[in-house]
């Protein structure tokens, strides 16, 4: 490799034999380049998708009722029933290992709410602490409800940052302000923003136990919401939580009397289950593109050993002359490898810098609804490069040793 | 410097044998300079090569300069042939995408020389064969008689024991032949031993014996007067 008496004789062949170097060249820059985009396309698709589903995603996993819609031990189907404290409490006893957030919901869907003269209606929801990091929610100013809260049953309320605009107006921080919930004051102590905008901060939020109090609602809430500790891989978590959920409901049913195949009443949106299909669809997408860059590497492979092969038969006569004036096999196979990695190195490389250039260049303004910054992973293509040269070399190598080892009279009778 | 005896060939083709060296007993010595004769297909390339380790006797020993030449593996055959032999063929067998000094070089490449020592040497040899002022310049852009010119100082460039010609002269006019032959005759002069293959009676008589071959066997060996090429110039 370091003879430097050897590398004259490369740059020599090379030089003298341009367009041969150049075809060579260019199969394997071109399969290159086409591999690094195709990657990158499929990293930008990857990408695209995630950004869509991240804005409403969490592991989150919801409750709620609905009628019935079987007949069981006389009861008629389409009966109302509703969840109560026991419920959550019941829940959050058996499953406590398991839950990392849980929060339940007693919703009053439009209420009046008003600050002096301004006034609007607007949804309140009498919630738990953890109910913050299932929703999400961002705080602009203020705190979230505390545990201290929903034990006084505080009179205290987190507003969302549009109802902040609505009734506030040019009052920069309303915490410590008073406003008033279907003529109820309650003390605001924080705002909140939500990334999914406007829609989602319209919303009140009180001290669950404070909103069955205030609003009548007894022991009864509209929905429960959790999430659940992650397990070591997607998969487990996956089957956790649906174990989760068929115990929760299995609960439900036989405490509220409904039939187990009543699959109605109870309403269970598991967001995991999206993930789910989410990342089945992404590793499509990746299997797909990895498919068709295995094809092209295997397109690149065989191209270069056709090469190969064409450069060794197009110099046989060249070796028989080479090994009539002494050249040893070893030195013939040598020649042909050493010149055919150096080109597909050189070639490799800039197919390479090509495609990343291309990617560098185009990917920031490439913003469609399912591609977002096409990139590839600089170490996949740097192997991919290595792969094709190794390939090549090997590919290289047999034509090479079998001409290294013909009698120099045949390879001198080769025209 | 050469000894052959009870040399055998045969070409194995399909199911067919062909035989076409059957017995072969040979001997030069040193600083001679002989012609090999005989018809077209009578054995005289298959000789030769056998004699320049291109290719293998199927049976009969083989010493050359001492050395028996026998079952070689191919590193040693190819360091044998670097040293002790040198080619000239009659297509030149010249490297298309070389200039004259490189390939005039090219043994010494093989064995092991640094460029510039090289290129002194073979720039040595193409003075000797009257081309200095081709060196750079590529097989295509040279004459018959320039191309077996370069040849011959290839063969010569790493001091071979013996050189081999294999119709040196086939693909020359007269007159082109004739200054090829004054250059191995002089070259000769100088000690090397030199095998010349042809089928031309002119040429052979420039050597100092001429050996006929026919059907595979040697049916004549004598010396005979030299014609100096020189003359007909
Ligand atoms: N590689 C080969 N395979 C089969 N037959 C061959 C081969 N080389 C030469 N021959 C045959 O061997 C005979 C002698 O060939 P050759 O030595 O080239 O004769 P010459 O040089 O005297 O014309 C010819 O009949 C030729 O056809
Ligand atoms: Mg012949």
């Amino acid at each position: 490799m370091f003879n430097i008496e050897r590398w004259q004789e490369i740059f020599d062949t090379i030089r003298k034999n341009k367009l041969r170097t150049f075809l060579t060249g260019l199969s394997v820059a071109s399969g290159i380049f086409i591999l690094v985009v195709l990657l990158g396309v499929g990293q930008g698709m990857q990408n695209g998708i995630s950004k869509e589903f991240e804005d409403d995603a969490s592991n989150s996993i919801w409750v709620w009722t609905r009628p019935t819609s079987v007949e069981y031990k006389g009861l008629n189907p389409g009966r109302m029933f509703t969840l109560t404290n026991d419920d959550y409490d019941f829940i959050q006893r058996k499953h406590k290992d398991q839950i990392e957030f849980q929060s339940s919901r007693v919703r009053i869907w439009s209420a009046v709410v008003s600050h002096k003269k301004e006034s609007g209606s607007y949804s309140i929801e009498g919630i738990f602490p953890d109910f913050q990091l299932i929703e999400n929610e961002d705080m602009v100013s203020g705190r979230y409800i505390n545990q201290n809260d929903i034990e006084e049953r505080g009179k205290v309320a987190i507003i969302g940052y549009k109802i902040k605009k609505d009734l506030f107006k040019t009052i920069e921080d309303p915490t410590g302000l008073f406003i008033q919930l279907n003529n109820i004051p309650f003390k605001v102590v924080g705002v909140y923003s939500d990334k999914g905008g406007e829609r989602e901060e319209d919303r009140v939020f009180i001290p669950s136990t404070t909103a069955q109090q205030v609003f009548n609602r007894g022991q009864t809430i509209s929905n429960l919401s959790y999430t659940l500790q992650p397990e070591d891989n997607f998969e487990a978590t996956v089957a956790k939580s649906e174990e989760f959920v068929a115990s929760m409901t299995a609960y439900l049913k036989s405490k509220h009397v409904i039939a187990p195949e009543d699959e109605r009443a109870i309403g269970v949106n598991n967001s995991l289950e999206n993930a789910k299909r989410f990342y089945a669809l992404i590793f499509m997408i990746k299997a797909f593109f990895w498919w068709v860059g295995v094809c092209t590497i295997i397109a690149g492979v065989v191209g270069v050993s056709n090469i190969m092969l064409i450069i060794v038969k197009e110099r046989t006569k060249e070796i028989g002359i080479r090994k009539a004036l002494g050249a040893y096999p070893i030195s013939i196979i040598g020649m042909i490898l050493h010149e055919a990695i150096f080109v597909t190195a050189i070639a490799g490389f800039t197919g390479l810098i090509g495609g990343l250039l291309l990617l560098e260049l185009v990917g920031p303004f490439v913003e469609t609804e399912f591609i977002a910054n096409p990139s590839v992973n600089f170490n996949v293509a740097l192997t991919t490069v290595i792969i094709l040269i190794l390939a090549g070399a090997i590919a290289g190598f047999f034509p090479a040793w079998r001409a290294a080892r013909i009698r120099p009279i045949v390879a001198l009778r080769d025209e | 410097m050469i000894e052959i005896t009870d040399l055998h060939k045969s070409y194995q083709m399909g199911s067919n044998s062909l035989h076409v060296l059957k017995g072969i007993n040979f001997k030069v010595s040193q600083g001679e300079l002989v012609s090999i004769m005989g018809s077209s297909g009578s054995g005289k390339s298959t000789f030769l090569n056998i004699l320049g380790m291109l290719d293998e006797a199927d049976q009969g020993s083989y010493t050359l300069d001492g050395v028996q030449i026998k079952n070689l593996n191919e590193k040693i055959a190819a360091r044998y042939r670097n040293k002790f032999l040198g080619f000239i063929f009659q297509s030149f067998n010249l490297i298309t995408y070389k200039n004259a000094i490189d390939n005039v070089g090219l043994p010494l490449y093989y064995q092991g020389l640094k460029r510039k020592e090289r290129n002194e040497r073979a720039m040595h040899y193409l003075e000797k064969v009257g081309l200095a002022d081709w060196a750079t310049h590529l097989p295509n852009e040279l004459s018959g008689g320039q191309k077996q010119r370069v040849a011959i100082a290839r063969a010569l460039a790493s001091d071979p024991k013996v050189l081999l010609a294999d119709e040196p002269t086939g693909a020359l006019d007269t007159k082109t032949s004739y200054e090829v032959m004054e250059l191995i005759q002089g070259i000769n002069d100088e000690g090397k031993t030199i095998l010349i293959v042809t089928h031309e009676p002119d040429i052979a008589q420039m050597t100092k014996r001429i050996v006929n071959l026919k059907d595979g066997l040697i049916i004549d060996d004598r010396r005979v007067e030299q014609v100096r090429a020189k003359s007909y110039v």
